[in-house]
């Protein structure tokens, strides 16, 4: 498929490709042509600033994959993006125990899991991940134990420990639409 | 008065029976009685149809097993939440149609409700209490004051203590579950005569204000640790046990420190607390223990921990929670709904995340 619904919606709004606002195109077209560049966050308010970010792009049916070690982050940037999208003062406890948490935000349920305890990608039937892709936001810590259940269009976010403690180094690896809607993001660290 | 409970909140399908006189009549975990393989086939881990398969005869077994029938229990209790929403529905839903086809009341448990009244099923104590409770999903203080009267004074603002040990023996190349393997792997480097502060791990949120908890750090510090000694899964023995120590040490210390300041927090508001109780899977942790028994002492309180069989999930407090219910007057819940989220004190401050270093 490749004309996903994020291009559909850009070209009806009028949109032509790459007409962010305000976008620094150096760093967003090195950041996804090639997938594989890597963005500094020098600092966790950095990845709360790059979560801020693409909270705006986000709609119903997008799938965030956020992949990395544990430690990496990846809870912490889910954390970031929920209160973006929430407008922060909400509760976000890591949900590798629950497997998933739900919130309501303006734009729809955003579904948060961890799949850090699935033994086989079948148990994630179990979680109603079916109907959280069907009409929610969907952000996903350790997507690779979906397996082939992973949808093909989505946003990955595999971050990575920096030499700097505090650092990590973000890669956005766009699939689908995204690399087209990955234009639009606003951030330069 | 007796009540059956029914718990399908996680990973566990329960089902148990208890009396007013806080006589647990009978306690059935399907995991633990799968051993004997009474229903054939293995339990998957997660699994809202494991429920459904097995909660049925789950319930005739634990009312054969306790010599009773529907007609003799008062009421039935069902976890409605916080959990997995596959799991809670059957439970929930199971739990309406045996008491609308039996004629009894319906009780919709908040899971954190059973776990905060379970020291009064097990040693009785009085109200009010400071409950910690510290599991694999939960890392929270709260003021016990009566049925109903739940203050939550603090909780995690990232991982639980529970995941702290588990991620923490992951990254050591220890098994699972995480709490044993460390508690095991400690013990062997105390006896070696390691130095518990040779690997200056972090202790989280230590001395700063408020009761929150936060575990994400001491990971993230203990995974550093683990690369400048070789790497993870290259641990030396001694080096890999000596990390287990710090590590048992350091979540010893942040909650010792985070719950004295919750003790103090309730005590300077005027309440006057009977004990600190202290539950979940955590809590079965002996230096944790000890270290929150010296809380306790200093506070001249006396420290009361559950039994491990009602602090992992189980049925019986759920029962219990729905006499105590009862006897505060419930009436029949049958038109509640399964809550996947469902704080047991809505009005507390939000604890936030982002930003909360360790």
């Amino acid at each position: 498929m490749r004309n996903p619904r994020g291009a559909r919606r850009r070209r009806a709004r009028g949109l032509p490709p790459g007409a962010g606002n305000g976008y620094n195109p150096a760093m967003i077209r090195s950041a996804t042509r090639a997938g594989n560049d890597r963005l500094p966050l020098a600092d966790e308010a950095a990845t709360v600033r790059l979560a801020a970010a693409l909270a705006p792009l986000l709609e119903r049916g997008d799938v965030i994959a956020l992949s990395g070690d544990l430690g990496a982050g990846k809870t912490s940037f889910a954390r970031s993006l929920i209160g973006a999208l929430t407008g922060a003062g909400e509760e976000v406890p890591s949900p590798t125990f629950t497997l998933v948490q739900s919130y309501e935000t303006p734009k729809g349920t955003l579904w948060h899991f961890d799949l850090y305890r699935l033994a086989a990608p079948e148990e994630a039937y179990e979680l109603g991940i079916e109907d959280a892709f069907e009409d929610g936001i969907v952000v996903i810590e350790w997507p690779e134990r979906l397996g082939r259940l992973l949808p093909a269009e989505r946003l990955t976010i595999a971050l990575e420990f920096a030499a700097d403690p505090g650092a990590r180094l973000a890669t956005l690896v766009p699939a689908g639409g995204w690399t087209e809607r990955l234009r639009g993001l606003q951030f330069d660290g | 008065m007796r009540v059956l409970g029914l718990e399908t909140s996680c990973d566990e399908t329960a089902a148990a029976i208890v009396d007013g006189e806080r006589r647990i009549i009978v306690d059935l975990v399907l995991s633990q009685l799968d051993e004997h393989r009474p229903y054939g086939g293995v339990v998957p881990e997660i699994a809202a149809r494991s429920h459904l398969d097995h909660l049925d005869r789950l319930t005739a077994a634990a009312l054969r097993q306790g010599g009773m029938t529907l007609g003799e229990v008062d009421a039935i209790a069902a976890t409605a939440g916080p959990g997995l929403i596959g799991g809670l529905l059957v439970g929930v839903t199971f739990g309406k149609a045996l008491a609308l086809a039996s004629g009894k009341r319906f009780l919709a448990i908040n899971h954190l409700e059973g776990h905060a009244l379970s020291p009064r099923l097990s040693d009785g104590i009085a109200f009010p209490y400071l409950l910690l409770l510290v599991s694999g999903g939960h890392c929270q203080t709260l003021l016990v004051a009566g049925i109903g009267r739940y203050r939550r004074l603090g909780t995690t603002v990232d991982d639980a203590a529970g995941e702290a040990f588990d991620k923490g023996a992951k990254l050591l190349g220890l098994g699972y579950p995480g709490g044993p393997a460390i508690e095991a792997a400690a013990a062997r480097a105390e006896a070696a005569g390691a130095d518990p502060t040779q690997f200056a791990l972090p202790r989280p949120m230590l001395g700063r204000p408020g009761c929150d908890f936060s575990f994400s750090g001491l990971k993230t510090a203990l995974r550093e640790r683990v690369i400048a000694l070789g790497g993870i899964g290259r641990l030396g023995e001694a080096d890999r046990d000596a990390l287990a120590l710090a590590l048992q040490e350091a979540i010893a210390a942040s909650l010792a420190d985070r719950t004295a300041r919750a003790l103090a927090r309730a005590q300077g508001e005027g309440a006057a607390p009977t004990a600190l109780v202290v539950a979940g899977g955590v809590a079965a942790n002996r230096r944790i223990r000890a270290s929150l028994a010296e809380v306790a002492r200093s506070a001249g309180l006396p420290m009361v921990a559950p039994p491990a069989s009602l602090c992992t999930d189980n049925a019986a407090m759920i029962a219990w929670a729905g006499i105590e219910r009862l006897r505060a007057g419930a009436g029949d819940e049958s038109l509640v709904a399964a809550r996947p989220r469902w704080p047991l004190d809505p009005d507390a401050p939000k604890a936030v995340g982002a930003g909360v270093k360790a």
